[in-house]
């Protein structure tokens, strides 16, 4: 920041959600302690410069967007403040990202007890968005394990929040978007675990209401269960996938697996089939259309996996977790057009019969994805999140500008479809949600955050494209 | 290609080259705002840019000199327009020292004027159309800026400058498709070249400002000579060696 001011002294910035369909410009500061941003926030204040909040920009859409406003770069604040290696307790800054919590957690035997697909979300992000893993059945959003967290609100008071200390706004700033503040520290549990490993099974599905037995039937003892899609499949195998279950090994189970609670022993590999990580995206980009992606899914589902004798295998949590990164940089593979995730979450009773509606709307369009994620979800406390009784299916479209209106229609009617279910959205995936759409999923619950939000941010000092677009406060 | 500009701003719109390509624009139904210092100027271009069938034209007093004002007077405009498709970057001063005369002050103001305000607004245009992906950057250059010229050393350096930011400004967002569009008139008839004793090959101020958004609407990050003969006098100039270059009055 310059004497000048935000406005006139801040560096403008041009920032993508994470799928890259989506840009803005804005003013752009990176602060570097509390101080610094309580300093920042005074000034945008003054200047009636509407801020939002952003990490390292995982978020697929426009959650960490603010056309001509402030980005807040919060990466300046990063540290591990503390972790207790008795009870796995961590304190982190909202900079420091989900792998530096892991490597700070696992050469003490505790693992992050939710973790995305990727290991760059930063602790302001998860807790923004209220992260889900590939357990979120069991484990629930990260969220839950959360125990406390700062807040510094729009007048510069610093609140700290639990579910014991002003729990209204502990709930509504899980899952609120970074819309009521800016949180300065998490604090949250981890898990113990015995050994560096995971026992994995891989399960072909040739349909979805096969894929939906599978989960079933695992679900009560599986600690990950998550199921790929191939999209392009349809007739008799629509929905068809494979299921992958993992579950933790105690150390009679894996001795071995006990030296791999190492940081250095749980690296992704340096190569995939040969080829350096660095540049497999370019070989992805040749296959990134539909006929390429018809193929690759289909290789995906009839190609064996490294099974052992018992079909299963072992792999590293590292391994297991952060599927996203094994290919540095993949969402080029998509292009400058880039590409959106859709994510639906459908109540249990809704789900089997609405999700097949899903995917054969697909085909019907002629716009199918080129990735499907399927899990199944538990409900959870905070005002608005995604989490619910039932089951989501994330979905990768290309986005094509010289022809938008196909994916812009297909997405207007699943939408109504998964409202009629009564389904929820996430925010950190979402780009086609419009403010009624929003207001229909989330009814009361989205009065009562935006009476918080009146509360705390009575200026709607916190904004975003976003929150714009979905009119949630401000 | 031909683009069509429907929200233009125009800085440097009170008089010569800037007045006569918001007059153009607005009379292609473009909506302009027009930004210059001189209130009474700005008034006087507005009322005979306002005519039937003309696009809407507002007037903001601006001076770019006053570097912390112009990310405000750019959201001001771009606001006043409901979006922007086209920057022209028309402001530009012109001082000839006598011999002996070292105004370094005026140097400066000159830096100010025609390069590092430049700089601030079509980066900020910059910034906007990249993330549009779309969007016309004009900036008028110089034939001058081509070599340094002992006649007018802050001028030809503020035009080089110029000319090598908007060659930066390509390479990083054409890509992006934004249209960065470097002009490099020759003489021109305006106000600022009036005391000039030679003027070769002069046009007027209408004719630059109809050579200059031809150039605009054909798309395609151009950088581009003001009539394109200039080319070829430029081609030679360039390639003078400096020892021959240094004894011509230039």
């Amino acid at each position: 920041m310059t004497g000048a001011g935000l406005r006139a002294g801040a560096p403008w910035r041009v920032l993508d959600g994470f799928g890259g369909s989506q840009r803005s410009a804005s003013l752009f500061t990176r602060p570097r302690s509390v101080e610094e941003l309580a300093d920042v926030l005074r000034q945008a204040r003054a200047e009636r410069l509407p801020v939002s909040f952003r990490g390292n920009g995982r978020s697929y859409g426009d959650a960490s967007l603010n056309t001509g406003g402030l980005a807040i770069d919060v990466r300046g604040m990063n540290r591990v403040l503390a972790f207790d290696r008795a009870s796995g307790v961590a304190e982190l800054e909202p900079g420091a990202t989900i792998e530096d919590l892991w490597r700070a957690a696992l050469p003490h035997g505790f693992w992050p007890q939710v973790v995305p697909g990727t290991m760059f979300p930063t602790m302001g992000g998860c807790v923004a968005m209220n992260i889900h893993g590939k357990n979120c059945f069991k484990a629930g959003p990260f969220g839950d394990h959360v125990v406390e967290l700062d807040l510094l609100a729009a007048d510069g008071t610093l609140h700290t929040l639990s579910r014991e200390r002003e729990p209204e706004t502990f709930r509504a700033v899980v899952a609120g978007l970074g819309l009521l503040g800016a949180v300065t520290r998490v604090k949250l549990r981890t898990k113990r675990i015995e050994t560096g490993r995971l026992r994995v099974r891989p399960v072909r599905t040739p349909n979805l209401a096969a894929m939906f037995d599978c989960f079933a039937q695992r679900l009560p003892t599986a600690d990950y269960l998550v199921g790929w899609i191939d999209g392009f499949a349809g007739g008799a195998a629509l929905g068809r996938g494979l299921v992958h279950e993992a579950n933790y090994l105690s150390a009679a189970e894996d001795p071995q697996g006990r030296s791999l609670l190492d940081n250095d022993r749980q690296g992704l590999p340096p190569s995939i089939m040969g080829v350096p990580r660095s540049v497999v995206w370019r070989f992805m980009k040749l296959f990134t259309n539909d006929p390429g992606m018809r193929l690759v899914n289909a290789l995906k589902y009839h190609l064996p996996e490294s099974f052992g004798g018992d079909g299963s295998f072992l792999e590293t949590h590292v391994a297991f977790a952060f599927l996203l990164d094994y290919v540095p940089n993949w969402r080029a593979a998509y292009g400058d057009a880039g590409f959106i995730q859709y994510q639906v979450f459908v109540p249990d009773s809704t789900a089997r019969a609405c999700l097949a509606e899903v995917l054969s709307r697909c085909r019907r369009r002629g716009v199918v994805s080129y990735l499907g994620v399927f899990k199944r979800h538990r409900p959870d406390e905070f005002l608005l999140s995604h989490g619910l009784d039932g089951w989501s299916l994330a979905l990768d479209f290309p986005v094509r500008p010289r022809d938008p209106a196909p994916l812009r229609e297909l997405t207007r009617e699943l939408t109504d479809l998964v409202l009629e279910a009564g389904g929820l959205f996430y925010a950190a995936k979402d780009s086609v949600l419009d403010a009624p759409q929003f207001a229909r999923a989330y009814g009361d619950r989205l009065q009562r955050f935006r009476a918080i939000k009146r509360a705390l941010d009575p200026d709607a000092l916190f904004r975003s494209d976003l929150s714009r677009r979905l009119a949630i406060g401000g | 290609m031909s683009l069509r500009f429907q929200r233009a701003i125009v800085v440097g719109g009170s008089s010569g080259i800037g007045a006569a390509i918001a007059r153009q624009l607005a009379a292609g139904g473009a909506a302009v705002a027009i930004l210059g210092r001189r209130t009474d100027e700005l008034d006087r271009v507005a009322a005979a840019a306002r005519a039937p069938g003309a696009g809407a034209v507002t007037t903001l007093a601006h001076d770019v000199t006053d570097a912390d004002s112009i990310a405000g007077a750019f959201g001001r405009a771009v606001d006043s327009l409901g979006g922007l498709d086209l920057l022209v970057y028309a402001a530009g001063i012109l001082h000839v020292p006598e011999e002996g005369e070292y105004d370094l002050g005026r140097d400066r103001e000159i830096m100010k004027v025609n390069a590092l305000g430049a700089m601030t607004w079509t980066g900020l245009a910059a910034a906007r159309f990249e993330a549009a992906r779309a969007g016309t950057i004009v900036a008028i250059s110089s034939i001058a800026g081509e070599r340094g010229r002992r006649t007018m050393p802050a001028y030809t350096t503020s035009k080089a400058a110029l000319t090598a930011w908007m060659e930066a400004l390509r390479n990083r967002v054409s890509r992006h498709g934004v249209n960065v569009v470097t002009v490099k008139p020759g003489f021109v008839d305006t106000e600022q070249t009036r005391h000039l004793a030679k003027k070769p090959m002069v046009i007027s101020a209408e004719r630059a400002a109809s050579l200059i958004l031809a150039a605009a609407r054909r798309g395609g990050s151009p950088s581009t000579f003001i009539p394109a003969r200039w080319g070829a006098v430029a081609f030679v100039v360039r390639n003078l060696p400096s020892r021959l270059f240094r004894r011509l009055d230039l």
